[in-house]
């Protein structure tokens, strides 16, 4: 593995990317940034321009109005990048599936890394399923 | 040739370690005071590393020649500064006269080019953080010349650093004086706000600017700036030390000391920025032209008095 790669996953500046959630998902990531999960341990931070990000984390069931931004903010991310699907609308739509606002799931728009089911998943669950991404990436390289 | 060489082994490898360190006990404490674990000590290498190994993606629109040289000038002022600061504490008697203004107008470079690249790269929120620092720079600028002023008074009008040092090693460092005092206390208001940290990262305010200037830089250009910020954490407080509290001696147990001196100095900066909220930029504009002038011109006048 490159010294660039392990660079990158040693750490990785995350976005926090909301598409049309219904925010309970975006406060569980919130929580893992709090001091009682503090993600800072992992190198983790959070990054405010989508230019100093590494990882995307998605949120939300992806509405028509977000999804060409989501495309165009992806199009943004310096590259690597890897992207993190969070919650169960960000998977499969979940509870919207059927809602005329929301044609695709965010995967047959951008290529998802890792997905994170529930509704909204716990701060736990975020952090073993970023770990699961990391242990992931590195059995591949 | 000699003058290369200690260039890049003291200006630019030492100083940057140094610098990466300080930056990560700076982020290891202030996870401990959040009741934190934090991130290992060497997080800022490593983040160093990954960046300069991230695509480098430049603004359609932006002034190519402006946004990639911002970060190398302010990188090449602070290198210039670091090895001055070096060859005046190492060997004091031999280096160049009147370095101090040097010292002065190269540590006001990083935050223009800060600015540069922040109009360079055509976003309007990196406009705004520009527009904001420039704000700072004429707020701290004055307060920091003046508190810079007293050991100048207090060693008889000299103006090279390396006769500043020698004149503490006879007399006494400058900040055990009242007026070196308050100078020191000022000065280190107006290093807070050249850092760009807490309560002053007015400019940078990643809550509502998002970053400011460095909201378009990625890649080489943005790893350049965070080295540029970490090393000025350690060339600020290191500029400190040399001209209030008797330079930093490396030989036997003064090194001890000399590092005390250090780590006191970035604590308090630490702590400064944990503890307090940030402020506005007219709120930081009034501050430094009121109170801390106003402090400022005591210590100038209490030197003078020989106090
Ligand atoms: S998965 Fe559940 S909690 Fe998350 S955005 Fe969708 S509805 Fe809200």
């Amino acid at each position: 593995m490159g010294v660039k790669l392990k660079a990158l996953l040693k750490s990785p500046w995350v976005f926090h990317m909301a598409t049309g959630s219904c925010n309970n998902c975006d406060i569980e990531i919130l929580d893992c940034l709090t001091p009682r999960f503090d993600v800072e341990r992992l190198g983790i931070l959070l990054a405010g321009s989508i230019k100093h990000a590494d990882i995307l984390l998605v949120t939300g069931s992806g509405n028509r109005q977000s999804m060409e931004r989501v495309k165009r903010l992806y199009e943004q991310v310096p590259k690597p990048c890897l992207v993190v699907a969070i919650g169960e609308c960000a998977l499969s739509r979940g509870i919207f599936i059927d809602s005329y606002n929301c044609p695709l799931p965010i995967d047959k728009v951008i290529p998802v890394d890792v997905y994170i089911p529930g509704c909204p998943p716990r701060p736990e669950a975020i952090i073993a399923g970023i770990a699961k991404l990391i242990e992931k990436v590195k059995s591949k390289a | 040739m000699s003058a290369l060489i200690f260039l890049i082994i003291f200006g630019f490898a030492l100083t940057s370690i140094l610098g990466l360190v300080a930056s990560g006990i700076d982020r290891k404490v202030t996870a401990r005071v959040q009741y934190r674990v934090g991130p290992p000590l060497w997080q800022p290498f490593i983040d160093i590393i990954k960046l300069l190994g991230k695509e480098n993606l430049i603004p359609s629109g932006a002034s190519k020649l402006a946004f990639l040289g911002a970060p190398l000038v302010g990188f090449a002022s602070v290198v210039l500064v670091a090895t001055l600061l070096w060859k005046n504490n190492l060997t004091p008697a031999q280096t160049l006269g009147g370095d101090l203004i040097v010292v002065l107008y190269l540590l006001v470079i990083p935050a223009i080019s800060l600015m540069m690249g922040g109009f360079a790269s055509k976003n309007p929120l990196a406009s705004v953080g520009a527009s904001r620092e420039m704000k700072l720079i004429l707020s701290y600028e004055i307060p920091f010349s003046l508190a810079v002023l007293v050991p100048v008074i207090k060693a008889g009008f000299l103006i090279r650093l390396g006769e500043l040092i020698n004149f503490q090693a006879q007399n006494g460092a400058v900040a055990g004086n009242l007026s070196g005092f308050i100078a020191l206390g000022v000065a280190l208001l107006c290093v807070q706000a050249k850092l760009g940290l807490v309560p002053f990262d007015i400019s940078e305010a990643e809550t509502e600017i998002v970053g400011g200037p460095l909201i378009e830089y990625s890649g080489a250009p943005l790893a350049l700036f965070r080295l540029m910020k970490n090393m000025l954490l350690f060339v600020l407080p290191f500029f400190l030390i040399i001209v209030f509290m008797g330079g930093f001696k490396v030989a036997g147990w003064g090194l001890l000391w000399s590092v005390l001196k250090y780590v006191g100095l970035l604590v308090v900066i630490t702590v400064i920025r944990n503890t307090n909220p940030r402020v506005r930029i007219d709120q930081a504009v009034r501050f430094f032209w009121g109170p801390v002038t106003a402090f400022a011109l005591i210590a100038v006048v209490l030197a003078f008095l020989g106090k």
